[in-house]
Formats: C-alpha cells, sequence, structure tokens
C-alpha cells in the first residue's frame, strides 16, 4: 500500500481572472504577515541599539541632551515638533522633551555624553563630572571616565563571584546539617560578607545639560555608555547585552523596563503543562469516539458539539475555568489541605495548575478533532490485519493505530500549542499576574509550584502598553515582547513539527498536512 | 426470531459434495448471518476438507467475504450482524464462550484482498503476532521468521532488508508478507479473500504457486471471482449465488460438468 502522489484539480495558472485574484490574496496576506514582523523586529530590536545622544542648543540659550525619537507636524500648524528622551525623571522638566525645529539653534554630538542605566528612575544623561570610589577619593575630569569604566568591570568580576559563591559553595552546604558543613558555611558566609562590602560604596556625578548636578550611587547602576563614542563594534556588544538583559533579567519599573525572562518562563511552562494536560485527554475522547463508541445518532452529536466547543469565546472559558477550578475545586481543596493558611487562598486563588487546566479545556476540541481524523485515515484493513493475527482490540489500538494516528495527534496538539501561547483573555481570571518575579519553578519542595501565580508574555504586553505610568518608554519594549511571543510559538510550533516529522517518516507516510 | 423465514429453494443435495468428519478441518451447519435486516448469507451448510484447497467463487455481493469472516470471528466487533447457525472447527464450535476469540484467529488466519502490513519495518511485520504471544527468546523468534518467509517465498528478496519498512515493497511482495506474517503464528486453516485481486499477473502466479505448496500443511479457501485461478489452484469449488450454496464440486467436476443450470451460466458467463 504505497501513498499515491496526490493528484488535485487546480485553476490553470495565467487563465482567468479566478487564479489572479487567488494568488493576489495569497499575496496580500503574506505581504501583510511580513509587514507585522518586520514592524516588529525593527521596533522591538532597535530598541536595543545604542542610539546617538544629542546635544541641543535652543533659542535662549537653554539647552538639552536626549535621544531623538520622532518627529510630528506641530500642533499649531506650523513645521515639525521633535520628541526626545532625555531621561532625568527625577529632576524637574525630565524623561521626555517636545522641541519644534524652528527654536533649535544648533545640534552636536559631544563624545563625552554619558547615557547612564539606572535601578530606579530610568536614564540619566549628562556629563560625567566627577566619579567617586568606594573609599571617598575623587576623581574629576578627564580622569573620571576611566576609572568608572575600571569600577564597573571589578563590579562584575565581584558580582559573578558572590553569584559563583552562592550557588557552589552555600546552596550545597545549606542542605546538610553536620558539624564540617556548618563549619565551612560559617567561612562561606563570611567570605560573602566580604564580597558585599567590597562591592559597596561609590558614586558618580553627572552634570545634566542643563546645568544641574545629579548625583547616581554605583548600587543603583546598571550600565553606563558613551553612545557618541562608541563604535559600531562597541555598539553591537552593548546591542548584545541589551538584548540578553533583556530575556534574562526581570521586569523593572512597573514593567516599563527591564527584562521578561519570568514571563517568557510562564508562557513556555504554562504551555506545556497545558499540552500534557490536554493530550491524554484529547486523545482518549478520540479514540473513544472513533473506536470505541457505537457510531449512532448520539456520537454525531457529540461529535458535532465537540466541533463547536472550538468556537466558543475564549473568555468564556476564562469564566468557568474561575467559577470551577478556582473558587469550586480550589476552594475546597484549599478547606482541605491548606487549612492552616486561610483565609489567604492557596489553590483557590489564580494559579497556574488552574490556568493549565483552563487552556487545556479550551483547546480540548482541536485535539480531539485532529486526533479523530487521524484514525478516520487510517485504514480499516490494518486494523483486521491486527486482529486477523489474535490481536485484542487494546493491542490493536496500542500497537498499530496510535502509532500511525501519532503524527495526527501531534498536528493536533501543535494547533493546541499555537492556540494557547496566544491566549491572554482567559489567563486574566485564572492565574497570570502581573508581577511575579518568582517563577514557579525553584530549588525549593515540591520545586514545581503549581498554586503560583505566574507571568506570560501576551498579559506582559497588554499590561506595559495599557497599564505602565510610561507608555511612551514602554512601547519599544512592547514591541520587543510581541516578536519574542511570535517567536516562542514559532519555537514551541517547530519542536513539535519536528517531532511529528521524526514520527512520520518512522511510521510511513499516512500524515496530511 | 428465526432469521429465514422461507426456504426458497431447498439445497439439492446431489450438487453438494460431502466430507467425512474425520477428513474435514471446518465445518459449517445451517449458517445464515444478515446484516441488520439485509440478508447476507442463507442456511448454508458445508464442510471444508483438511489439508486441501477449497475455492468459493460467485458474483459480487454473493457472500463470499461475509462467510470467510465468520470463520475468523471477524464479525463480532459489527453489533449490526445477526448470526444463526454453527462453525466447526476441528469438531469443536468457534462461537463458543470458553473459545478464545484471539486463540482461533491464530489458527484460522485471514489474508485480506488488499496487502495491509503495518507500517514497521519487515522483519517487525512478521514478528507481529508472535510478539502477542509473547514467550519467545529472540532467536527463537527470529527462526521462525526465517522459516515463515521461506514459506511465502519471500525470504531470499528481503533477507538483506529485514529492517527496511514493509510499505517499500511492491504489492506482490507485501501480499507474501501478508502471508508470512499469518504463517508465523501457526494456523491450521488459512482464509484468503480475493488474495491475488489487486496484483498483476506475475505476483497473481506468485501467490497461486504458493497456495499449492501450502497446502502440504494447511487448510486453505480461497475467495476469488476469478474463475481461472480457482481453476487453477483448487481442489474443490463451491459457487454461491445470493447468500445461498449453490454447487459444491471436485473443482473439474464443476468446472467440466456442474450438475445445475445455474452454475453453468455463471461458469460460461451467462448471467442469470
Ligand atoms: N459491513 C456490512 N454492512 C452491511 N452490509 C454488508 C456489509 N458487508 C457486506 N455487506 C453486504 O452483504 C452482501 C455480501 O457481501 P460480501 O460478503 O462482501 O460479498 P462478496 O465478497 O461475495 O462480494 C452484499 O450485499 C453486501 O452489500
Ligand atoms: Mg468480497
Amino acid at each position: 500500500m504505497k501513498a499515491e502522489p496526490s493528484r488535485r484539480l487546480r485553476l490553470p495558472r495565467g487563465e482567468g481572472a479566478g487564479a489572479w485574484l487567488a494568488a493576489g490574496s495569497v499575496a496580500l496576506s503574506l505581504l501583510a504577515l511580513l509587514a507585522l514582523l518586520a514592524l516588529l523586529t525593527v521596533r522591538g530590536l532597535g530598541h536595543f541599539w545604542p542610539s546617538p545622544v544629542e546635544l541641543v542648543e535652543l533659542e535662549g540659550g537653554r539647552q538639552l541632551a536626549g535621544e531623538r525619537v520622532r518627529e510630528v507636524p506641530h500642533a499649531g500648524g506650523d513645521g515639525l515638533e521633535r520628541l526626545y528622551r532625555i531621561g532625568n525623571q527625577d529632576l524637574e522638566g525630565g524623561r521626555w522633551a517636545w522641541v519644534r525645529l524652528s527654536a533649535i539653534e544648533a545640534v552636536s554630538h559631544p563624545a563625552d555624553l554619558v547615557v547612564v542605566e539606572r535601578r530606579r528612575w530610568g536614564q540619566a544623561i549628562g556629563r560625567l563630572s566627577a566619579f567617586q570610589g568606594a573609599s571617598g577619593e575623587r576623581i574629576e575630569g578627564e580622569a573620571a571616565w576611566p576609572a568608572l569604566e575600571a569600577r564597573l568591570a571589578e563590579l562584575g568580576t565581584l558580582r559573578d563571584a558572590r553569584d559563583r559563591l552562592r550557588e557552589e559553595v552555600i546552596l550545597p552546604l545549606a542542605g546538610r546539617n553536620d558539624e564540617t558543613a556548618a563549619r565551612e558555611l560559617k567561612a562561606a558566609h563570611a567570605r560573602l560578607r566580604e564580597l558585599q562590602s567590597a562591592m559597596a560604596g561609590g558614586r558618580l556625578i553627572l552634570a545634566t545639560a542643563d546645568g544641574e548636578g545629579l548625583a547616581v550611587p554605583l548600587e543603583q547602576l546598571l550600565g553606563a555608555r558613551r553612545p557618541n563614542a562608541m563604535s559600531p563594534l562597541d555598539k553591537l556588544v552593548a546591542w548584545g547585552e541589551g538584548v540578553w538583559r533583556f530575556l534574562s533579567e526581570g521586569p523593572r519599573a512597573a514593567n516599563t523596563a527591564g527584562g521578561v525572562w519570568p514571563a517568557i518562563f510562564g508562557t513556555v511552562l504554562m504551555v506545556m503543562l497545558m499540552s500534557i494536560l490536554v493530550t491524554p485527554f484529547g486523545v482518549l475522547a478520540a479514540i473513544y469516539l472513533n473506536e470505541v463508541a457505537h457510531q449512532g445518532r448520539l456520537t454525531r452529536l457529540v461529535r458535532i458539539a465537540v466541533r463547536n466547543l472550538a468556537g466558543v469565546p475564549s473568555i468564556v472559558y476564562g469564566v468557568f475555568g474561575l467559577g470551577v477550578f478556582v473558587y469550586g475545586i480550589g476552594g475546597r481543596l484549599d478547606s482541605w489541605f491548606f487549612e492552616a493558611s486561610l483565609p489567604s487562598p492557596t489553590f483557590g486563588t489564580g494559579g497556574l495548575l488552574w490556568a493549565s487546566l483552563t487552556l487545556a479545556l479550551l483547546t480540548l476540541p482541536v485535539v480531539i478533532v485532529a486526533t479523530e481524523e487521524g484514525l478516520a485515515r487510517i485504514p480499516d484493513q490494518q486494523r483486521e490485519g491486527a486482529l486477523a493475527l489474535g490481536a485484542t482490540r487494546l493491542e490493536m489500538l496500542s500497537r498499530v493505530v496510535l502509532p500511525m494516528a501519532a503524527p495526527a495527534m501531534l498536528t493536533g496538539v501543535i494547533l493546541a500549542v499555537a492556540r494557547a501561547a496566544g491566549e491572554v483573555a482567559p489567563l486574566m481570571l485564572v492565574g497570570v499576574a502581573k508581577l511575579a518575579p518568582q517563577v514557579p519553578v525553584d530549588g525549593d519542595f515540591p520545586f514545581l509550584h503549581l498554586e503560583r501565580k505566574f507571568m506570560h508574555l501576551g498579559y506582559h504586553i497588554f499590561d506595559a502598553a495599557f497599564h505602565g505610568g510610561d507608555v511612551q518608554a514602554a512601547m519599544p519594549l512592547v514591541y520587543a515582547t510581541a516578536l519574542l511571543l511570535v517567536l516562542v510559538i514559532l519555537v514551541l510550533n517547530l519542536t513539535a513539527i519536528f517531532l511529528r516529522h521524526h514520527l512520520s517518516t518512522r511510521h510511513g507516510a499516512l500524515t496530511r498536512r | 426470531m428465526p432469521l429465514v423465514k422461507e426456504q426458497r429453494s431447498s439445497p439439492d443435495s446431489a450438487a453438494i459434495i460431502d466430507f467425512p468428519p474425520e477428513a474435514s478441518s471446518l465445518a459449517i451447519r445451517g449458517l445464515s448471518l444478515a446484516y441488520g435486516d439485509k440478508s447476507a448469507l442463507n442456511n448454508l451448510t458445508l464442510r471444508v476438507p483438511r489439508h486441501r484447497v477449497t475455492a468459493f467463487i460467485g458474483p459480487s455481493g454473493c457472500g463470499k467475504s461475509t462467510l470467510l469472516r465468520v470463520l475468523n470471528r471477524l464479525h463480532d466487533l459489527n453489533d449490526e450482524v445477526v448470526r444463526e447457525g454453527e462453525v466447526m472447527l476441528e469438531g469443536e464450535d468457534i462461537h463458543a464462550p470458553e473459545v478464545s476469540v484471539a486463540e482461533l484467529r491464530r489458527r484460522v488466519g485471514m489474508v485480506f484482498q488488499s496487502p495491509n502490513p503495518f507500517p514497521m519495518s519487515i522483519h517487525d511485520n512478521v514478528a507481529f503476532g508472535l510478539r502477542l504471544q509473547g514467550g519467545l527468546s529472540k532467536r527463537k523468534r527470529d527462526d521462525i521468521i526465517e522459516w515463515a518467509l521461506r514459506s511465502a517465498a519471500l525470504w531470499d528478496e528481503v533477507k538483506d532488508r529485514l529492517r527496511a519498512s514493509a510499505w517499500s515493497l511492491s504489492g506482490g511482495q507485501q501480499q507474501r508478507l501478508v502471508i508470512a506474517r499469518t504463517l508465523a503464528v501457526g494456523p491450521e486453516v488459512l482464509l484468503l479473500d480475493e488474495p491475488a485481486s489487486a496484483l498483476d499477473p506475475i505476483s497473481t502466479l506468485k501467490i497461486e504457486e504458493l497456495i499449492r505448496n501450502l497446502k502440504s500443511h494447511l487448510t486453505l479457501v480461497l475467495v476469488t471471482h476469478n474463475m481461472q485461478q480457482a481453476a487453477r489452484v483448487s481442489d474443490y469449488t463451491a459457487f454461491l449465488q445470493q447468500g445461498e450454496l449453490v454447487e459444491y464440486a471436485p473443482t473439474d467436476t464443476l468446472f467440466t460438468n456442474p450438475r445445475l443450470a445455474r452454475t453453468e451460466n455463471y461458469i460460461t458467463g451467462r448471467m442469470a
């Protein structure tokens, strides 16, 4: 039984308006998709590129320094108006500045303008007027920048040493409780304190464009650079660092700055849990409908109902999850097992488990339908062949039918993953959090914390774009997060497609793509 | 509720050969079968001789496949099917409650019209039935696999690529693989439902030769709508029409000197 090459009737190419119309719609859809990806990529990734800092002299002698953002026609109708990101939010009139082009006298790019990223208050821009080391010595003028750079490099090595000490010495020791361990632990803590104190202290003083002074303690400092003095290679390195920090760090400043690591982690973990939950249920349901149930009117009715469930708006599933999983089952679980911590809920509030379950329910129809289609495509001769060799029905199912249907099942899971990873609305009801810096997996027993709230890329986008204090600042991060969400879904899908391909080359060519 | 409300034509006992019970492998008595309320087999009574090839011929839809599927209880899964009468395999009722269906199907193997190898390697296809039974060492299993493939006249063609996918074989090879797979579980009876109708003439000849060779230790039941084929390979031929057994005789008698006009019309191509 070889797979026949598929012969399909096609519209004759180059003939008739129908073919052109069809081709045109395909081209248009592709273009729209590419435009979307291009926008996300340029806006999202461009954000991490160190843009030049301009020193602008305005009429009347005022000066400002900042990164050019965009230009729009002036509301009054004459000329253009330009937006600068000037940072220094903690000073008066800081962060953003609109400047009319006609008011600009001169623009220059001095190499010594410094952009500083701070833990609080975001960016600061100005000239480095002094650097003060940990012991209080003050270095001014030209020598300040090299001294600052040296100190930052030193801090980096100290930080690495501290992290290594924590992970490789203290954590393993904390698990043991014998004499020697206690002694070693004490020594390690002493070393840790030493490192901490070596890292403490020091600050830098910026002189802003309009002449004010701004002190930044080094503890507050995330990074400092002089974009105008950077070579393209330096910028590339800085860009890479920026992207890496975006991917590996937690959010700051009410989600308008910093990274999205907890959200990536939450999204992937939630989708994986969802797949683990939905696959067995979906596959069993499909097997029941296709292989076990009497093919009568009731089965047909159930099948139609399942298909229609796929069309129910996702927020409805969210409501269901909230009512049944969170309040119903979760509340019951709390009163049985977590009475000690009541009235603060453990499972009786949204969390990873309930979100995964809700999405599993949401995607169940997709998996059932895809698996059923796969099962229906398996010729009855294969089943009879197995039975005729003395296989029981269970053996026939597990040894012949299911392996042959595996690619179809995986197609179902792929579709489910694609749908689940992009859903935000139901999650808002059943467990997503604006900020949950603790990811739901850690070293504490039971390692996977199903009751914890989690962050999600989709919700993070929504939150950063509409609920942050500074939408202007959050926009690039919104684009970057959106791009990341697309990439995460892509990677999840590619994994499943790769798996499916692997299975279908092993089990012959009974798959439809 | 009796299935057969009226006996439309009483079977002409003179046109139906009988065998002594000790020489027959299968005995069918008063077998009727209906799909829902549509009758497919009507009061069949016949014996199938041991270690011979018996062919069932008849027009399409006369119930040949239905009959074969009764013999290894493939109808069990279809709850629409209503059956009456009994089938004895070596004197035991195959529908008796104590009979294990899996065991019965190993004793009565079946090969279908279009080759249905599983999407596994050639080796695994033949091993399938053996693995279900379990309890065999790998050595022993491989020996049986080689024996089965040799019996199905396929060994020489596949011995160097036992790990290749069964679906990479030609149609004729696939059908012989299916036969080997069935032989591996050690059946006493082999049912073949138009085993060559999907194959080219050369593959057909190979299958026919195989059938002739297998009867030394197997009882074969062959369904075919190709009368030359029935004449070439079978020892006895039964002619069915509309679910009834019309004539059953040694093959050369049935084809050269049929007793009944209905049989003659069919084999000479004059359909009633
Ligand atoms: N699964 C089934 N359900 C209902 N009717 C069937 C089924 N299988 C066969 N039949 C009917 O039973 C009759 C005998 O079929 P079959 O045994 O396949 O004939 P043959 O193999 O001689 O061509 C035909 O009329 C056919 O339509
Ligand atoms: Mg048939």
